[in-house]
């Protein structure tokens, strides 16, 4: 079977690029992992009739949000943590946490694996933009606006939270005289 | 025809995954990658469940969720920027105060 063959070798990479994210010393390295990874999960949704979404992922993703994950990282500096970690033991205990947590997702899914149906043959035109665009704009229109004030909301918080003091101080109105220090005393 | 579980199983394993980087890594950019890992495993969720129903609603939430997690990063690592400024370190054991 050739679609399991594909799936298979995506799965692999998957959770290879994965592995390598988070073994990865370098910040760099882990950000072009994860960029990797989401052209892999890219390749899945193509596989199960998701094209426009994948597409998505594509430009969205492996593009617009790792460029802002390599800005911030080349911004920042990499990893230089000199100061022992605060809690003792992290990996294990991390190590151990993340099994446990794998293993009861996977026995839960193996025992509901038999009410689940296999995937038949989609439609053509199963996933097509505009199928997606129709249902988007037709009983989803409430949250697809929604969604735009909330872009616009991040925007506007990221451009807050990152100008320095001195812009703010110069876009604010200057107080009267001897109160300059804003203590109000 | 292919079985469902095998992507439901890849979804699971690739969320643990996620989690495993938010526990262990000390980066707070890579434990910001790490939640997108997790994003997409849920993300992949969907799309699998969209695909056995045949119903396109779960492609739609998928859209929705991507912008969400747009928003998450740029707000994110706005956030990330300005602790840097003010600690000169993005060292999660070193952000365990609220005082500024």
């Amino acid at each position: 079977m050739v679609g399991e063959l594909v799936f298979y070798m995506l799965a692999v990479a998957a959770v290879g690029t994965a592995i390598g994210m988070l073994a990865s010393r370098n910040a760099v390295h882990s950000a072009l992992f994860l960029a990797a990874n989401f052209v892999t999960i890219a390749l899945l949704y193509l596989n199960l009739g998701a094209p426009l979404i994948a597409f998505t992922q594509i430009t969205v993703y492996a593009g617009a949000i790792m460029v802002l994950f390599l800005f911030v990282v080349m911004l920042l500096g990499g990893e230089s943590l000199p100061v022992s970690p605060l809690v003792k033991n992290r990996r294990a205990i991390a190590g151990l946490l993340a099994v446990v947590l794998m293993a009861e997702l996977v026995l839960v899914l193996l025992r509901q694996s038999s009410l689940l149906p296999g995937l038949d043959t989609a439609s053509a035109s199963f996933g097509a933009p505009r199928e997606v665009g129709v249902l988007l704009f037709s009983r989803y229109v409430l949250p697809f606006e929604i969604t735009s004030v909330i872009l616009l909301a991040a925007m506007v918080g990221a451009i807050v939270l990152t100008k320095s003091d001195q812009t703010v101080s110069r876009l604010t109105p200057r107080l009267p005289k001897g109160n300059a220090d804003g203590t109000g005393h | 025809m292919e079985p469902v579980i095998n992507y439901l199983l890849l979804s699971g394993v690739l969320f643990s995954l996620g989690v495993l980087g938010v526990l262990m890594r000390r980066n707070a950019i890579v434990v910001f990658m790490s939640l997108e890992l997790m994003f997409n495993a849920a993300n992949l969720a969907f799309i699998t469940f969209a695909r056995m129903y045949s119903a396109l609603d779960g492609q739609v939430f998928v859209f929705f969720v991507m912008a969400v997690a747009a928003a998450e990063v740029a707000v994110g690592l706005a956030l990330m920027v300005a602790i840097f400024r003010s600690r000169r370190s993005i060292d999660m054991d070193q952000l365990n105060s609220m005082k500024g």
